[in-house]
């Protein structure tokens, strides 16, 4: 039989991770426990053989230089070697024709359509973190605690409401990425239904919210000040435009 | 806003590349193939040099292995979803990897540790491969696999409990009924 101290305090005491008083309490307990005693020793063994074993794989040279490669701009291409240098024409290749395209649908595109594919990102990103289970990084309800963790995270400042009075309880935060850029996510909860609020600072002027939806969610977006809120949820339109009223407000 | 400035490259290569090892290494053990690991790292890196364009915090490795993290069971999901859900069922996971022919008749001590470490639930190889190998504490092992510090705890304890009967005895039903 195992002590039911193997799945805890043990691991802990082993991994020198325990308070001292904690260590004090395990201590005392392993003067009288002979099952924790030998379990420590076959810790012991375990994690002796699995220290001398070389099981650690590092990256492949080449690894590191394709990461290298692939953060540097294009035009620093005549910088990159002979071999690679023929993959690199290819996508500037590809850009330009990107690029080319782009500029004959830039005269067509409106803003609309601009949001339209920031929140096609932002939709995905609010599915990911329901899929993974992984909502937020900070989980509290409490603006000054999460407002806390975001602190030294992102370069932007942000308010953190919580209209729990009002039926959208915060849950907490975490940081996603948006458009390439880091972006804070404030969740919140309507009945049962999590509620991400994307926000990124934005040098565009304030303009009445858009609003619309995307598989079975819904998304509005709005800006106040130098920030752009965008908030998605399963929750109704109805709902999302309440939440947004409080945010301007 | 979609180009990255020299500054922001200069902040990746400092921070972010010293930790591309121990990003192979988590993507190697997590997807148990070097060619696979190796596409899904420089992927994961890439999502990373996003992120960390934006990032103040001190974390930077915990906060990369995350991302790593999640990148190797997207792919997962994407390309062996089948391995994932066998996973759930421990039991004959453990059974199919423990048969004598797999692990006994090895001799060699780091292919008889790499089978039995192979041979661990996902998530119990990710804890080990972060603990033993990485040498990370409970609370960035708790920041990476997005899980309390509790059950980092219970989870090594199970990982490190399935290993050793696994190694002591590699035919023996014992391991299979302790899980």
């Amino acid at each position: 039989m195992r002590c039911d101290f193997a799945d805890s305090l043990l691991q802990g005491y082993f991994d020198c991770e325990l308070s001292p008083a904690s260590v004090d309490e395990f201590e005392h307990h392993l003067e009288d426990c002979a099952a924790c005693a030998r379990e420590l020793v076959e810790l012991d063994i375990l994690s002796a053989e699995l220290k001398v074993t070389p099981l650690y794989e590092v990256a492949p040279p080449s690894l590191k230089k394709r990461i290298r490669a692939s953060i540097r701009p294009v035009t620093q291409t005549t910088a990159v070697p002979q071999q690679i240098h023929w993959h690199w024409l290819a996508v500037a290749a590809v850009l330009v024709v990107f690029i080319t395209a782009g500029w004959g649908l830039r005269s067509a595109f409106h803003a609309d359509d601009y949001r339209s594919e920031l929140a096609t990102e932002m939709v995905d990103a609010h599915v990911h973190s329901l899929q993974s289970a992984h909502l937020t990084d900070i989980k509290s309800n409490d603006g000054p605690t999460v407002s806390g963790w975001f602190k030294d995270k992102l370069r932007f400042a942000f308010p953190i409401p919580d209209f729990a009075n009002d039926g959208f309880a915060l849950q907490g935060g975490r940081v996603d990425i948006v458009d390439n850029r880091s972006v804070a996510v404030l969740v919140y909860t309507r009945r049962a239904h999590p509620i991400n609020v994307f926000i990124w600072p934005s040098r565009e002027r304030g303009t009445s919210p858009h609003t619309g939806s995307l598989q079975s969610y819904q998304w509005i977006d709005w800006r106040k000040g130098k920030l752009e809120f965008c908030a998605i949820s399963e929750a109704s339109a109805a709902d999302l435009q309440q939440l947004q009223q409080l945010f301007i407000e | 806003m979609n180009d990255f400035d020299a500054e922001d490259r200069l902040r990746f290569e400092q921070l972010v590349l010293p930790h591309v090892d121990a990003a192979f290494n988590l993507a190697r053990w997590l997807l148990r193939r070097r060619e696979d690991a190796e596409e899904v790292a420089q992927e994961a890196l890439l999502r990373a040099f996003r992120f960390f364009r934006g990032f103040h915090g001190e974390d930077v490795r915990a906060r990369l292995l995350q991302i790593v993290r999640n990148t190797c069971y997207s792919w997962l999901e994407k390309n062996r979803p089948r391995e994932l859900m066998v996973e759930f069922d421990e039991e004959l996971h453990l059974q199919s990897v423990t048969n004598p022919e797999s692990i006994a008749i090895t001799k060699n001590d780091r292919e008889r540790l790499t089978r039995a470490l192979e041979a661990l639930p996902s998530r119990f190889r990710e804890v080990v491969v972060l603990r033993e190998l990485e040498g990370c504490t409970y609370r960035e092992i708790a920041t990476i696999m997005s899980i309390p510090i509790g059950t980092v705890m219970s989870s090594l304890s199970r990982a490190r409990r399935q290993l050793h009967l696994t190694l002591a005895d590699p035919t023996s039903k014992e391991a299979v009924r302790e899980m």
